[in-house]
C-alpha cells in the first residue's frame, strides 16, 4: 500500500530511518552474521587461532546426546507450558464471560502476573516451593510427596512448568475474553431457543469460533516458551538438577558463557534461529489467514 | 445473557474466585513473607499472616544493610537503574520507530523496501539467538556497565515501526495536502500533525514496552558485572545465592514485590491502553 501524496526529499527519509537502521545493523545483523561465521569456526580454548570446520560445529552438535537431550526437554516444557496454559486461561475466560457483575475486578487482578518480570516470577515459586521452607512443600508432605526439586527432575520441571504458566495466564485470558466477547450474542441465543444448554453451547459454539485465537494462542505461548523463559530456568533451577531443564536457549547461554565453547554456541544460536524463521511464519501465514476470516 | 440461573452465577463466580486466588498466592506469600524476619520464615510451616517487621525490611531492602548471604546492595540503586533503563528503551523505541515509519509511509526514495525487509526481519532475531556475538559487539564498543549498553541494542523496534507503519496508513491525504497549502514542511506536519494524531498507539505501546524494558533479564545478565549498574530484576537473582537457610527471604520478598510496583502500577493504571496495546503490537 502507497500513500497517494507523499513529500520529496533526497535526504530527509534517509536522515529519520538513520537511527533505527544503525542499532539494527550494529546490533542485529553484524552479531548474527558473527553468529553463522563461527558456527562454522574451531576456536580454541585462549581465542588465539581459529580454523574453518565447515559444519563439523552441527555434526557435533547433533551428534551430542545432551543437545538432542535439550531438544527434547523444550518439546516437553513447550508442551506442557501452551497446553496447560491455554486450558486454564480458557477456563477463566469463559467464565469471566459470564460474569456480569465484578468482572472488572477479576480481571484486573488477573493481568497482574503479566507485569512481573520472569526472573521475579521464579522467585516467587521458588519460595513457595523450597525443600526446607516453602509454604506448598510443606503442604505437600502432609500428603506423603517430598518436594525436591533441587534433586527430582520431575520436580523442576513442574517447578518451571508452573512458573511459565503463571506468568503467561493473564496475556492468554485477555486474548479468549476479548474473543469471546466479539462472538455475536445473536447466535448463543438462538442455541438457547433450541434449547441447547450452556456446557453444549459452549463447544458447538463458542470453542469452535475461538479457533483462531486458540491456534494465534499455542504459536505464541510456544514462542514464549522457547524464547521468553531463560530468565524462569536461570533463577529457578539452572538447568538442574542435572541437565533435566536445561531448555535449549538456556544451553546456548551455558555453553557459550559458562563452558566457553564459541563455536558450538554459535551453532546452537544458527539452529535457534532457524527455528524462530519457521515459527514467525506460521505466526503471520495465520495472520493473513485472520483476515479473511 | 441468555439465561439467568442463580447456580450458573454463582459457580461463575467461584470458578473466579479460586483462579484469582491461585493466581494471587504467590504474590500474598511475598507480602507475609516481607513483613517478617528471616529467622521466622525458616522456621517451617511459615507464618500466614502479616507480621510486624515491614518497615524495618522494606527500609533494610531498599538502603542496604551490612551482612547476609548473597547480594547485599541497596535495592534503592537497583530501582533507578530499572527505571531508567525502562524509560531509555521505551521512549527510544518509540522515537525511532515512528521516525522509521514516517520516512516508509511519506517519502518515496530507492532501497525502501529493502530497508522495510531489514527491520522485519530484525523480529526473528530476539537476543537469544545471537547473545554471544552481541556482548562481543557491545564489549568491543566499551559500553559494558553503562546505561548505553543497557539500552541501545534493545532499542530498535519491528513490532513499533509496522504499528505507525500501519496508523499513519490510515491518515486522510487530505491532513497532507492541508499542511502543504499552509506551507508547512514534512517535519512540521510530522510533529504538529502526525505525532499528535498517534497519541493512542503511543500510549499503549509505552505500556508494553515499558514492561519489557523493566523485565529484561538476559541482556543486563552479559552487559553488566558491577553492582551498581544492576537492574532489581538481575540484583533479586543474586540475592538467592546464598542457597535455602541462608537466604534472607524477607528482604528477597521485599525485594520482589518492590521490583513489581512499577510495571504492575502501569499496568493497572493504563489498563485500557494496555489491552489496546497488546492486540495491536500481535497483528
Amino acid at each position: 500500500m502507497e500513500k497517494r501524496v507523499i513529500f520529496r526529499s533526497s535526504w530527509l527519509p534517509w536522515a529519520l530511518l538513520l537511527p533505527q537502521m544503525a542499532v539494527i545493523l550494529v546490533f542485529f545483523f553484524w552479531p548474527a552474521s558473527q553468529a553463522l561465521v563461527q558456527s562454522l569456526q574451531l576456536q580454541d580454548a585462549f581465542g588465539t587461532s581459529t580454523e574453518w570446520v565447515g559444519l563439523a560445529n552441527f555434526r557435533q552438535l547433533f551428534d551430542d546426546p545432551s543437545y538432542i537431550e535439550s531438544f527434547k526437554t523444550t518439546a516437553l516444557f513447550s508442551a506442557l507450558v501452551a497446553g496447560l496454559g491455554i486450558s486454564l486461561s480458557l477456563l477463566l475466560a469463559v467464565f469471566a464471560d459470564r460474569i456480569v457483575r465484578g468482572a472488572m475486578i477479576y480481571k484486573t487482578l488477573l493481568v497482574v502476573p503479566y507485569a512481573v518480570a520472569p526472573a521475579v516470577a521464579a522467585v516467587l515459586w521458588v519460595f513457595m516451593f523450597s525443600p526446607s521452607l516453602g509454604v506448598v512443600s510443606y503442604a505437600l508432605g502432609h500428603f506423603g510427596i517430598e518436594w525436591n526439586h533441587l534433586l527430582n527432575s520431575d520436580h523442576a520441571m513442574a517447578l518451571i512448568v508452573m512458573a511459565s504458566v503463571w506468568k503467561q495466564i493473564s496475556y492468554n485470558f485477555l486474548f479468549f475474553l476479548a474473543g469471546l466477547q466479539s462472538i455475536p450474542k445473536s447466535l448463543i441465543e438462538a442455541a438457547a431457543i433450541d434449547g441447547a444448554r450452556p456446557w453444549r453451547r459452549f463447544w458447538t459454539i463458542q470453542f469452535p469460533l475461538l479457533s483462531p485465537t486458540t491456534f494465534f494462542l499455542l504459536v505464541i505461548n510456544v514462542v514464549y516458551a522457547f524464547f521468553d523463559t531463560f530468565a524462569i530456568v536461570d533463577a529457578a533451577t539452572q538447568g538442574g538438577p542435572g541437565k533435566e531443564t536445561a531448555i535449549l536457549v538456556y544451553k546456548v547461554y551455558y555453553d557459550g558463557f559458562k563452558a566457553m565453547d564459541l563455536g558450538g554456541s554459535a551453532a546452537q544460536s544458527v539452529v535457534l534461529m532457524l527455528i524462530v524463521v519457521v515459527l514467525t511464519v506460521v505466526q503471520f501465514r495465520y495472520v493473513e489467514k485472520k483476515v479473511n476470516y | 445473557m441468555v439465561e439467568r440461573r442463580l447456580t450458573a452465577g454463582i459457580l461463575a463466580h467461584v470458578v473466579m474466585l479460586i483462579g484469582v486466588a491461585i493466581v494471587a498466592f504467590p504474590l500474598y506469600l511475598a507480602f507475609v513473607a516481607s513483613t517478617h524476619t528471616a529467622q521466622e520464615i525458616v522456621q517451617a510451616p511459615m507464618p500466614l499472616l502479616p507480621g510486624s517487621h515491614f518497615w524495618e525490611t522494606y527500609k533494610a531492602a531498599l538502603f542496604g544493610r551490612d551482612n547476609g548471604a548473597g547480594s547485599t546492595a541497596p535495592v534503592a540503586r537497583m530501582m533507578w537503574v530499572s527505571l531508567v533503563s525502562a524509560l531509555v528503551i521505551t521512549f527510544g523505541k518509540i522515537a525511532i520507530s515512528l521516525l522509521s515509519a514516517f520516512a516508509v509511509v511519506y517519502f518515496r526514495f530507492p532501497f525502501k523496501q529493502l530497508c522495510f525487509w531489514m527491520i522485519f526481519i530484525t523480529l526473528m532475531l530476539p537476543v537469544e539467538v545471537r547473545i554471544g556475538p552481541t556482548y562481543q559487539v557491545v564489549s568491543d564498543l566499551g559500553m559494558l556497565n553503562s546505561y548505553a549498553g543497557l539500552t541501545i541494542p534493545l532499542i530498535a523496534s519491528a513490532t513499533a515501526t509496522f504499528l505507525f507503519r500501519q496508523f499513519f496508513l490510515t491518515v486522510p491525504d487530505e491532513l497532507v495536502e492541508a499542511a502543504r497549502m499552509d506551507g508547512a514542511g514534512p517535519m512540521r506536519f510530522f510533529k504538529d500533525v502526525l505525532v499528535p494524531l498517534s497519541r493512542t498507539s503511543i500510549a499503549s505501546l509505552f505500556v508494553i514496552q515499558f514492561i519489557y524494558g523493566w523485565n529484561q533479564y538476559l541482556w543486563p545478565l552479559l552487559a553488566t558485572t558491577t553492582e551498581d549498574m544492576y537492574p532489581v530484576v538481575i540484583g533479586i537473582k543474586r540475592m538467592i545465592a546464598g542457597g535455602d537457610g541462608q537466604n534472607e527471604w524477607n528482604i528477597v520478598m521485599a525485594t520482589a514485590l518492590l521490583a513489581m510496583l512499577p510495571p504492575a502500577a502501569v499496568v493497572i493504571l493504563m489498563q485500557k491502553w494496555f489491552v489496546k496495546g497488546l492486540v495491536d503490537t500481535e497483528k
